[in-house]
């Protein structure tokens, strides 16, 4: 949003009017009410200081990185402490461990966003078809949920990888696969409250199909809390991608995924503790900020937290 | 002239509770038709039934003249409306009325949809102000205008009420009794309204039936209830209690 | 009035929030003998918040000010906090709309009167459990030993209704608010409940706020009414002098509900004046 417009009161007034003149007004009215509820949260607004600024390293890891990721100098620069050189100091093959975690965030992203645009909306749609129908697809879609809720995450993630090979796409997908099942848990339940109301028996009465009814009309009221259940999630997949690294499963050497730079820094870390703590602390960060933002959007989105 | 409403022996029930105990009921064409009763009476699920909410057990349903299976088409959705008792809990939180008022449209294909919307608004008397709000923008009032907006843009000829006003203040629920009025002489539609307010239904309908554990108690007109011709105790304790307040002492 | 058993003067319930001020009461003023007194009005009107500020309810996001809250001649917001609590139950009682919100779901519905009456009087077991018997007996409840032991979800919402009326009368209160009591009500179960309501009411003594949309029950129940319109009374007057109301506010609630046996088409509406919430 650019800020310095003529009228920055009047829009303001716009955004909050009661009698909204078009479909945009309204949609943007809503989206400011949100956002202000948001961002009078102060740890809620760092959280979401830390993704952005996690996006912007992302994007410009190019640029700001010193050096270069995977191309390290053996013969001069092996396992330095942080200095003013090197940030963060080296690791055992003379690479900048700055550089690596800047890049490795790359990788934090990518594992992040598929696992989000795989995992929820099978999620949503398992769990708010099983809530609509009910009966038996409810019945047959649940105890699916069931038995994947039965394994630990990242136990049921290793077999999954371990059956497809290793590999950061690989890991990814067992991510994925792993984590719906919740998701769907919440759905369904998010459904059951709201299918015998009134606004949706009111739609049934329009003649609307049950696909039409579970996709414009009960979606769009789950989508707010799987939001935030992902993104309270975002942590642990971090840590399950970086666990899946650390074993050797995920990403492969020499990318500069986090997990896997802390894999290889441990054979160091009482001597040359920052060549493993160094991701560590990126991986801790990241994660509190996933956290944050999503307690923030709890609050923002969150249907029973008043509408007024 | 074949009814709008015909029903025989319906019988309706949730798992082994017999809500409707083989209720018989002629609704004609252009007529306004009310049920009254206490709550748990059976009236919302006679309505239920009849839209194709809750399943008959046993029993017909015939509108304008062609029975009902258990499915109810398209077509049946153009012909019978309904509006719902509570107007906090019949709008969709996340729509605007814009929203709401385009999806019977869209589902049923019609093409001028920008005008239905512009006159339906303005025939239940909410002006373009009220189009892009969301459910909680609005009044109790409002609310009921909309819901009842909604169940008269597809134009059907026969629309169900359950209870339109109880949840309203009186001045509010006298405006949106009028409005009904209103629509049903322009549109030539016919009601069947429940209540359980004896003063509303014999204000809103020419007949009505009074309804007690699923089963209907007696059939009247108007001016029966009126002039205090009923045969039943159970209507004439209804009739009692809607005076008001009496002291015994 | 030397019987004066609640004085209410320039009461105001503010609401501070986001975006402005909402006030919910605007210098109520009253004063209440030992009679029934009905508080009528709109939705939004403010009869729930008045009611809830002489109780000491309001929600602590709101601010409470008035010239003079007194029952019997006691400052009612000068007094502490515990003290306003112990009279609570013991001297003023309020009755809600919905019992299910004010019952506690999981204790039986005569252990609930018991504890109440325990909390404000010293008396064995044996006898709490007796007058919550007799005080079940005296709401009409035909079987009070098996009321006693059922819980709030296992009865219909009159019986709901009295039982709650009897938890709030066991300790003997001398002021009654009545919160919309039989709204939820069917129209003759309603009349029951009033009925109890009144016998228990010029039995007792006690003073009664009936707080309620209904223009025509209250007229047809209350001594005096007071009518309310956006945090404000507008008028004041005796129940039977009702029909010779003043404020065109009063009247349009009169006249635009429907009635057996007058046909009006359409059905005058209200046409709200702004003048009268200034
Ligand atoms: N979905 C349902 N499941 C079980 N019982 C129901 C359901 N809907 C209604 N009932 C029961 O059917 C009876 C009639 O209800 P209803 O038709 O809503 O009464 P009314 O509208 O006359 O107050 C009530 O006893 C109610 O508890
Ligand atoms: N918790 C609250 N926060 C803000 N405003 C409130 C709150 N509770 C009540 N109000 C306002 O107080 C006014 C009066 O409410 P109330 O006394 O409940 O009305 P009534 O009982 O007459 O329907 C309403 O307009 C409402 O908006
Ligand atoms: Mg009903
Ligand atoms: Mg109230």
């Amino acid at each position: 949003m650019t800020a310095s417009d003529a009228r920055p009161l009047s829009r303001r007034d716009w955004l909050l009017s009661d009698r909204p003149a078009s479909r945009m007004q309204a949609r943007l009215g809503r989206a400011y009410v949100a956002w202000r509820r948001f961002s009078a949260n102060r740890l809620a607004f760092l959280g979401l200081l830390i993704i952005i600024a996690l996006l912007v390293v992302a994007a410009f890891a190019d640029v700001l990185a010193p050096y270069s990721p995977t191309i390290g100098d053996l013969k001069n620069a092996r396992l330095l402490a942080p200095s003013a050189a090197h940030w963060f100091g080296t690791d055992d093959l003379g690479r900048d461990i700055y550089s690596r975690i800047l890049f490795g965030s790359r990788w934090t992203l990518y594992v992040v966003i598929l696992v989000a645009v795989i995992a929820a909306p099978i999620g949503l749609l398992v769990g708010t078809v099983a809530g609509y129908a009910g009966g038996w697809t409810d019945a047959i879609l649940m105890r699916i949920t069931d038995i994947f809720l039965a394994f630990p995450k990242l136990i049921l993630a290793l077999a999954f990888v371990a059956a497809l090979g290793p590999g950061i796409e690989n890991a990814v997908l067992a991510i994925a696969i792993t984590s719906w099942p919740p998701y769907a848990r919440i759905a369904r339940a998010e459904t059951m409250t709201v299918r015998n109301s009134d606004y949706i028996k009111a739609v049934q009465l329009m003649g609307a199909s049950p696909f039409r009814i579970v996709l414009r009309h009960i979606m769009p009221l789950c989508i707010s809390s799987l939001i935030i259940r992902v993104t309270l999630d975002m942590a642990g997949i971090i840590l399950t991608a970086a666990g899946l690294g650390f074993l050797g499963l995920g990403a492969q050497p020499p990318l500069p995924e986090w997990g896997t730079m802390i894999a290889s820094g441990r054979r160091f870390v009482l001597d040359q503790w920052w060549v493993a703590g160094a991701p560590g602390f990126a991986i801790l960060i990241v994660s509190l900020g996933f956290n944050l933002l999503g307690d923030g959007l709890r609050d923002a989105l969150d249907p029973r937290s008043g509408d007024q | 002239m074949t009814p709008a409403i015909s029903i025989d022996g319906l019988e309706v029930a949730f798992d082994r509770f017999r809500a409707l105990k083989g209720v018989s009921l002629e609704v004609k064409s252009g007529e306004s038709f009310g049920l009254v009763g206490e709550s748990g009476s059976g009236k919302s699920t006679l309505l239920k039934a009849i839209a194709g909410l809750v399943p008959a057990k046993s029993g017909s349903i015939t509108v304008n003249g062609k029975t009902l299976g258990a499915r109810r088409d398209k077509a049946f959705y153009r012909e019978v409306q309904m509006v719902f008792q509570d107007p906090y809990g019949s709008l969709h939180p996340r729509q605007t009325v814009d929203r709401l008022l385009q999806e019977p449209l869209a589902i049923h294909g019609f093409a001028d949809g920008e005008q239905r919307i512009q006159r339906a608004l303005d025939e239940v008397g909410l002006g373009n102000g009220f189009r892009f709000r969301y459910a909680h923008q609005l009044s109790g009032g409002q609310r009921q205008r909309v819901a009842i907006a909604r169940a008269l843009i597809l134009e059907p000829s026969i629309l169900l009420l359950d209870e339109p006003t109880s949840a309203l203040d009186a001045s509010v629920q006298a405006e949106v009794l009028n409005l009904l009025e209103e629509v049903r002489r322009r549109r030539k539609l016919t009601f069947l309204m429940v209540s359980h307010d004896l003063a509303i239904i014999t204000h809103m309908c020419e007949r009505l039936m009074v309804m007690q554990n699923g089963e209907a108690v007696e059939n009247l007109t108007a001016s029966q209830l009126i002039g205090h011709r009923v045969e039943k105790d159970y209507t004439r304790n209804l009739l009692r209690a809607s005076e008001g307040f009496v002291r015994t002492a | 009035m030397s019987g004066t058993l609640l004085d209410v003067d320039d009461l105001r319930v503010d609401f501070p929030t986001r975006t402005g001020l909402i006030q919910a009461v605007r210098g109520v003023s009253f004063s209440l003998g030992r009679e029934r007194l009905g508080i009528v009005g709109e939705s939004g009107s403010g009869k729930s918040q008045t009611g809830r500020a002489i109780m000491g309810l309001t929600p602590p996001q709101a601010r409470v000010s008035a010239k003079k809250l007194a029952l019997d001649g006691i400052d009612l917001l000068a007094m502490p906090a515990r003290q306003r609590r112990a009279l609570r139950g013991k001297r003023i009682a309020m009755i809600l709309q919905d019992p299910k919100y004010s019952l506690d779901p999981v204790m039986s519905i005569g252990r609930q009167i018991v504890e109440t009456l325990r909390t404000h009087e010293k008396v064995s077991k044996a006898e709490a459990r007796e007058r919550a018997l007799a005080m079940l007996e005296a709401v009409q409840i035909r079987d009070p030993a098996r009321v006693f032991d059922l819980h709030p979800h296992e009865v219909s919402g009159g019986m709901g209704q009295r039982a709650m009326i009897a938890m709030m009368l066991i300790a003997g209160p001398e002021l009654m608010i009545a919160d919309e009591p039989t709204s939820a009500l069917d129209v003759t179960v309603q009349l029951d409940v009033l009925g109890i309501l009144d016998r228990l009411v010029s039995e007792r003594g006690m003073g009664l706020i009936f707080i309620s949309h209904d223009l025509r029950l209250v007229a047809s129940f209350c001594d005096r009414v007071i009518v309310m319109y956006a945090g404000k009374v507008v008028e004041q007057l005796k129940a039977s002098e009702l029909r010779d109301a003043q404020h065109p506010y009063t009247r349009g609630l009169l006249n635009c509900m429907p009635r057996i046996g007058y046909e009006r088409h359409p059905l005058p509406v209200l046409d709200r004046k702004p003048e009268w919430a200034a």
